[in-house]
């Protein structure tokens, strides 16, 4: 089988993602003897940069150059694919903001499977691809087939594949842009505006040491007390996951993860955070985890380096009381 | 505005923990606790608020079998106005292409300018609201955490992206978007307000109803399939402290001084 494989490759001011390399990775345990080929969609020097960047691990880069995708809109995006790609191909792109924009939609475009969110291939049977995915929030893993017989759309989990940095490609760069835009410029209906960046808060979690980090096993408003407490008895400060942001317990500046912030401390304590990848995805340069949750089999034991199984609101106060104790 | 909103019944995880069966068919399904996806409750809410400042009205729907019922009930008692079930024994095993197909029947029905959907429901997919937005041929946007009506033709949406940061977009009416979990607060929905709809009739369509031919849903029409659960072999995983709680707490606080936790 001779499917041909496409990786969708983001970038921002002229790097291309993690994603790039680690999807070069998937896409050879995918189908070792596919031709692997890269797309990249932006405009001016940094889409250049980027190609050129990327020529060296993917033996062909196909170029898409428009000024109305300096911002690349999903919608937009998906009509010139649709357009270029070939029939029954496998398009790669990552699990993440911007492929779930993108992804399912193209699958149907293309009449194509969908398999969102795989974190491993396990081989191609009958036209089928073997697949390993996660549910309810990496609670549990499953197997999945998935008929590619006719093409399919896969997003990756970021992360989930191992970069490959050989870049011995020495590819060539076509530019798609004419067939692209064949028939105009697609998408029309909706319109990118703006960025609007994020609320600054009062601390800047990128920069603390340790963190003491609050997930919804905390259950209530009034028992973040015992945390904060926490965090000053250790000179620690307070970050969480999402679900407390979005109670509006905690600012949104206190967020870890993909859609907060991307912290790096030496030390970090994980106190109910069940340990989504959107939430370990903000968790960066390697720190030592500590993670107190009453559930034994939460996905966070898998990435601590040292669990503690139990009621945070029995413990975290004991916990406290004994360091302050010590110090006196 | 007339609103169609896509709700999904599914084990609730912070009352459960989910276990595999015995030969990883499924999970262990007895006592579990369900309730409507988390997301799906934000994207009624959002419903709800647009209805109450432009006027319209707001459609809950469910595909799922009689049990799913329940939780368009629930909604329905958060302020929706109307509500609808899908159910058929050919809707059974479908994949997230098979439920876009299925909805998609039900929006065809209707006339409406906006259909939400969550970002995402229990196997993490994120899926059948890219889908039906590309079966009607209609925009999308995915992760909306903030939405303004312009006017009856135009909305304003933004889009979270990395960092929390939004994307701003302006998109054309009829649209489907996906709802974020943040972009409002859920209002809360007591039993007296359960009890208010307890006897509204949700109006059930099966397949013959919507025009689907069964092969095209469920088992067969379906190309992604799940075979089995298991338990991911855990690398190295963490080392889990043993004893008293005293005793943990002291070894707890000897290896953060050792890493540097403690100031
Ligand atoms: C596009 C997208 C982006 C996202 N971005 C982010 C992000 O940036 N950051 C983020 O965090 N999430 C993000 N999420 C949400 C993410 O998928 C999870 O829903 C979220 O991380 C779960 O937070 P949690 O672990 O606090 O809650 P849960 O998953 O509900 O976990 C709570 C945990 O607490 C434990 N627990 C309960 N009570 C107690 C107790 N008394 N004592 C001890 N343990 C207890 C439970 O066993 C459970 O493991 C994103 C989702 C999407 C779709
Ligand atoms: N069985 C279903 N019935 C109605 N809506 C659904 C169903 N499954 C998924 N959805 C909608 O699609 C969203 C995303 O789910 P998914 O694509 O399965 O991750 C959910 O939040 C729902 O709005």
């Amino acid at each position: 089988m001779t499917q041909p494989v496409f990786a969708y490759i983001v970038y921002e001011d002229g790097v291309a993602d993690d994603t790039a390399l680690e999807m070069l990775t998937a896409a050879a345990k995918l189908n070792p003897d596919a031709s692997i080929s890269a797309i990249v969609a932006g405009s001016g020097a940094g889409l250049d940069a980027v190609c050129n960047e990327i020529a060296a691990s993917y033996a062909q880069v196909w170029k898409i150059d428009n000024e109305a995708l300096a911002y690349v809109n999903a919608e937009v995006l998906r009509g010139m694919l649709a357009r270029i790609l070939p029939q029954g191909c496998i398009v790669l792109a990552a699990h993440d903001h911007f492929g779930m924009d993108l992804a399912a939609g193209l699958s149907n475009k293309l009449d194509a499977a969908y398999l969102p969110d795989a974190v491993d291939f396990e081989g191609i049977e009958n036209g089928k691809l073997k697949a390993v995915r996660e549910e309810y929030g990496g609670q549990v893993s499953t197997h999945v087939l998935c008929d590619i017989s006719k093409g399919a759309v896969v997003t990756l989990r970021p992360g989930s594949f191992a970069p490959d940095e050989s870049k011995s490609a020495g590819g060539q760069v076509l530019d798609k842009t004419a067939d692209a835009m064949e028939g105009g410029l697609p998408g029309g209906a909706r319109r990118f505006l703006e960025v609007v960046a994020a609320e600054v808060g009062d601390v800047d979690i990128t920069k603390s040491e340790i963190l003491v980090s609050v997930g919804r096993g905390i259950e209530d408003e009034d028992n973040l007390e015992i945390v904060s407490d926490l965090a000053e008895a250790m000179g620690a400060d307070v970050s969480c996951s999402r679900p407390i942001v979005d109670a509006k317990w905690l600012e949104k500046a206190r967020q870890v993860g993909t859609s907060g912030q991307t912290v790096k401390p030496k030390v970090y304590l994980a106190l109910g955070i069940s340990g989504s990848f959107q939430h370990i995805g903000g968790i960066k340069g390697a720190p030592f985890i500590v993670a107190i949750n009453k559930n034994s089999r939460a996905p966070i034991f898998q990435i601590a380096d040292v669990g503690i199984v139990d009621d945070i609101l029995d413990f975290v106060p004991e916990l406290t009381d004994k360091i302050n104790e010590i110090k006196g | 505005m007339e609103i169609l909103v896509c709700v999904k019944r599914v084990p609730d995880t912070s009352e459960n923990e989910i276990e595999i069966n015995k030969d990883g068919s499924d999970i262990e399904r007895d006592d579990l606790v369900y309730s409507v996806n988390e997301w799906d409750n934000y994207a009624v809410e959002e419903a709800i608020q647009i209805r109450d400042n432009v006027g319209g009205s707001v459609t809950v729907v469910s595909v799922g079998d009689e049990d799913a019922e329940e939780v368009v009930r629930r909604e329905m008692a958060m302020g929706a106005d109307k509500g609808i079930l899908l159910s058929d024994n050919a809707f059974e095993g479908s994949d997230g292409r098979g439920i876009a197909n299925i909805l998609k029947a039900e929006v065809a029905k209707g006339e409406y300018d906006l259909v939400l959907t969550g970002a995402q429901a229990d196997d993490g997919a994120g899926q059948v609201g890219g889908m039906l937005a590309a079966m009607l041929d209609w925009p999308y946007a995915s992760l909306v955490n903030s939405l303004e009506v312009v006017d009856d033709k135009t909305i304003k949406v933004g889009r979270e992206i990395a960092g929390g940061n939004l994307e701003m977009n302006e998109i054309d009416l009829p649209c489907v978007l996906s709802i974020q979990t943040g972009i409002n607060e859920p209002r809360y929905v007591g039993i007296r307000g359960i009890r208010k709809v307890a006897s509204i009739d949700i109006p059930v369509h099966g397949a013959g109803d919507l025009g689907i031919t069964p092969e095209a849903v469920g088992e067969s029409g379906a190309k992604v399939k799940r075979i089995d659960y298991f338990t991911p072999e855990l690398g190295e995983g963490a080392e889990i402290l043993e004893g008293s709680t005293d005793e943990i707490i002291e070894k707890l606080i000897e290896l953060l001084k050792a890493k540097g936790g403690i100031k």
